[in-house]
Order: structure tokens, then sequence, then C-alpha cells
């Protein structure tokens, strides 16, 4: 079996905030068609670091190529790249002005320049795949947390990307609302979307993912198989880790 | 619950407020109050006018309002110079609006040359009186640069109220929290879309009633281009008294237009204010 082209390619990469350094010499290669779950405590650089996959932060130093566009600040070619790569936000950031429909619709439009009538018909496409087909002229306000991040990640598919990242999707949403998410989520993997997902849900992980990454202040601790990781992870740090978000 | 010190047993009545309270904030006495007050000061003035041995000559007031002519009915000077104050104040508050944009996103632009550019000219206008650069307009770029009243008073008015409209215009563009613009990036958009479907549309409701001060106070402030001689209404007004010493009467009338005018336009702005509050 020939292994699948590299979607995302990290070496050596550091980031600093002033004299802070975020992230420290990290290296991962995500496949076309792989899901990564990044764990990791809170302030362990787990969200820069996908933040910097689309620029929205940027790396000082180290390479990155995301589906064969080198990513830097100053690239000229930054807004093909975030067309290809969607991102999903922990307060989903909808736009509260337009409605749902609206949302969807914007991106392709004002950026792909796609006809209105195309960029509707794809819109209440990918309604129907998140289930909510019916609140395609509802505004965000008047939709439930599950609802909007469900919505959010339409958005991000409207635009035909080819890697979508998960910035802990669910950790803004009331318990009873997760599932709709991950379902979501789950569905969306099962077409062989390339996704790198931070999250605490570890059940989605060993579900979904191919690889478990585990960070701790602003390094990979971990890179295994889920089977590996859940069981006999090789790090103390990690064990520990699981041991306390696993307790309940 | 006996146990927190309250005990009042299910739909008991709540102790009254002292009488104080009832008496002042009751509508009748409000208004009675109100009233009584406006009239006191009515009663001042006229008193006062009474004293230095005014000669009221309110009959002679509605010709400068219209007139019905052997040609027939034409507008007076009043309802004409109002035209004037509202053409100069439209066209200076446009202007205004587009430099004060152009200084907010210089500010907010990252660029430490934008922002010190920015800074440096809201400084400077903030803290020259409105008459001065009026005289500066007039009487020294003026004739510099070829340019007659009318455009030195729209032009001052527009920079001066440019200054104070950019800072309405950042604090509307700052209330749009960063989700907004990562979201707006994240799909693709270059900022200037950005800015043209996701935050001005949304800063438009922070906007909207900081805005309408600022246009209340520029048609008030305009009728400082009367020290020019530039034709709207105080200008007009003035005119008239010197034709007629009817001061009293053309200035009470000269104040009611700006009120109802400044009025109207409160009230409009606050329907669109509420229209925009449903929307969201």
């Amino acid at each position: 079996m020939t292994r699948p082209a590299p979607m995302i390619e990290v070496s050596n990469l550091d980031k600093f905030y002033g004299t802070f350094q975020a992230l420290k010499n990290i290296d991962l290669t995500v496949h076309q068609g792989e899901k990564v779950v990044i764990c990791g405590p809170s302030g362990s650089g787990k969200s820069t670091l996908i933040r910097c996959f689309n620029g929205l932060e940027w790396h000082n130093s180290g390479r990155l190529v995301i589906d064969g566009i080198e990513v830097y600040e100053g690239a000229k070619d930054i807004r093909e790249l975030r067309q290809e790569v969607g991102m999903v936000f922990q307060q989903f950031n909808l736009f509260p002005h337009l409605t749902v429909l609206e949302n969807l619709m914007i991106g392709p439009m004002k950026v792909r320049k796609i006809p209105k009538a195309q960029a509707e018909e794809t819109a209440r496409n990918y309604l129907d795949r998140v289930h909510i087909p019916e609140q395609a002229d509802k505004y965000p306000a008047q939709l439930s947390g599950g609802q909007q991040q469900r919505v959010a990640i339409a958005r991000s598919l409207c635009m035909e990307t080819r890697i979508m990242l998960f910035d802990e999707p669910t950790s803004a949403l009331d318990p009873e609302m997760i599932n709709e998410v991950l379902d979501v989520m789950v569905e969306l993997a099962e077409t062989g979307m390339t996704m790198v997902v931070v999250t605490h849900e570890m059940g989605f992980a060993r579900k979904v993912a191919d690889t478990m990454v585990f960070m701790e202040a602003g390094q990979i601790v971990e890179i295994s198989p889920p089977e590996q990781f859940f069981t006999q992870p090789s790090s103390e740090r990690c064990r520990l880790f699981l041991d306390q978000i696993l307790a309940h | 619950m006996s146990d927190l010190g309250i005990s009042r047993s299910r739909g008991q009545a709540l102790p009254k407020l002292p009488f104080h309270k009832r008496f002042f904030g009751s509508v009748p006495v409000s208004v009675a109050i109100y009233a009584i007050i406006v009239g006191l000061i009515a009663y001042g003035a006229y008193t006062g006018a009474q004293g230095m041995g005014y000669n009221w000559q309110w009959y002679r007031v509605p010709q400068f309002l219209y007139r019905n002519t052997e040609v027939g009915f034409e507008w007076g000077e009043i309802p004409i110079g109002l035209v004037a104050t509202i053409k100069l104040s439209v066209t200076a508050f446009l202007l205004a609006t587009a430099i004060g944009l152009l200084v907010a996103l210089l500010r907010l632009s990252g660029l430490v040359i934008g922002a010190a550019v920015a800074v440096g000219y809201l400084e400077l206008i903030r803290n020259i009186p409105l008459l001065v650069l009026l005289y500066l307009f007039y009487y020294v770029l003026g004739p510099i640069f070829g340019f007659d009243r009318y455009f030195a008073s729209i032009l001052t008015l527009a920079v001066f109220h440019s200054a104070l409209i950019s800072e309405i215009l950042r604090a509307g563009i700052n209330a749009i929290p960063a989700g907004q613009w990562e979201a707006a990036k994240s799909i693709g958009m270059s900022p200037y879309q950005t800015y043209l479907y996701i935050i001005l549309p949304q800063s438009v409701r922070f906007m909207l009633p900081p805005m309408t001060g600022e246009v209340v106070h520029l048609i008030k402030s305009s009728a400082i281009v009367s020290v020019i001689a530039v034709a709207e209404l105080t200008t007009f007004g003035r005119n008239i008294i010197s034709d007629t010493y009817m001061s009293f009467e053309i200035w009470f009338t000269i104040a009611l237009v700006y009120l109802v005018v400044t009025l109207i336009l409160s009230i409009g702005v606050s329907h669109l204010e509420k229209k925009y509050a449903v929307d969201q």
C-alpha cells in the first residue's frame, strides 16, 4: 500500500510570543485523508499550532508546508491557502448580521466568485449534510450552540476545503449538544477529509483518529496510533493526563 | 423563608415606596413640574423684555417664512436659509465621514507611520477652536489654494468633525470581536472584503447613536460660518435683524428651526436603531 501524499508537513517549527516560547521544535506530518487528534493540557500550544496551519498565527522559525504551499508571514498565496484549509472555532464565530444561508454563501460568492444560484445550491446541500436544512433563513443568535457549530462546519465546507482544522469545537457547548456536533464530524471523517482536531473528546478520538498527538509546554511529547496511545502511552506525562481526563 | 429573615406569604403586596418617591415619580406631578419650569422661563423672558421696553412684533415674522405676492407663493429667507444650512451640513458630513474613515483605518492599520499620522491629525484638529480653524481655512489657506468662502466653510466643518467621527468609527470597528476577523480570514477574505461585508455592517449598530449626535453637533456648529458671511440660516437671521431690529423674535424663531430639525433627526435615527436591534 502506498502512503498518500503529505498534506501538512511541519519541521523544526518554533513560535514565540515575545520571549515566551509557545511552540518548540515541532515535527509533524499529516497525510491526505488522515485524521489527527491533538490533546494536552491548556496552554500546551495545541491551538497555537493549528492556528499556524492557516496563517492566523505565524511561526518564527522552521518550515511549514500545507498542500504544497509554504506558509510564512507575508506569503503571497496565503489567501489561496486559506480557501483550501477550513477552520472551526471554539466560539463558532458565525457572522451575526447574516442569515445561516448567507453565512454559508458569502465565502464562495465573494472569495471564490461563484454565481449566487450555484452558491445557494452548495450551501443548501451542506446544510443537509449537517442536518439543519430547516434553519437556513434564521439568524445565528436564534440557533442553539450545537446548531451554530454545525453551521460553522458547513460554512467551512462550502469553500470546498481539502483540510479541516477544529479548535476545541465542542468546548463551548452544553453537554447535550456535544454529540450532535461530534456526529457531524464523524460523518465528515468518513468522507475521507483530512482533519486535524484539537479536542478532549476521547470517545471521538478513539472512533475517528488515525494518529493521536499529545502536547505539553509547546512540545509534542507523543505521537502514536490510538490503540497504543490509550493503552500503553510511552510517556509518563501522557499517561497521567489520560488518567485525569478519563477518570469519570 | 423565615430563616432568611423575610416572611411574606404568596400574593402579599410588597411594602409601599416612601411618599416622596411615589409623589415625584407619578406622571401628572412630573408633567406639572415641567410645565411650571417652562412657564417660569417664558414669563422671565417676557417680563425681562417688557422691563427694557422691548417692542414685540411677532406679526412681522411670518413674512420671513413665506410670502404671497402678486407673482404667487414664495418662500421667505428663513426656509431658504434652512435649505442652505442642510446642504452645507450634508456636504460637510459626507466629506467628514470619508476623511474620518480614512483616519480611523490608518490608525487601525497596524502600521506605525499610519497610526502616527492619524494620532497627529486627531490631536491637531481637536485642539484648535472651530472658529480659529475657520479663519485659517478662509483667510490663510483660501487665498493660497484659491477657494471661496463656501468651500472654505465646508472644508472647515468637514475637517473639524472628521476628527470626532474617526474616533466614533474606530470605536465601532473595535467593538467587533476578534473572532469575526479570524472567521473572515479563515474563509480567505481580504482585509477589504472583511471590512466591507463583515465588520462595517456590524459596526453600524454601535456607530448609529454617536453618529447622530455628531450630525446634530455639525448642523449646530455650521452656524459659525455666518462670521464669514456664507449664506445659511444664521447669516440670514443676522441679515433680517439688521433690516428690522427684531432680535428677540428672529433669534427665537431661528433657534426653534434648529431645534425642530435636530429633533426630527434624533427621532428618525432612534427608529432606525430599533429596526437594527430587531434584526440582530
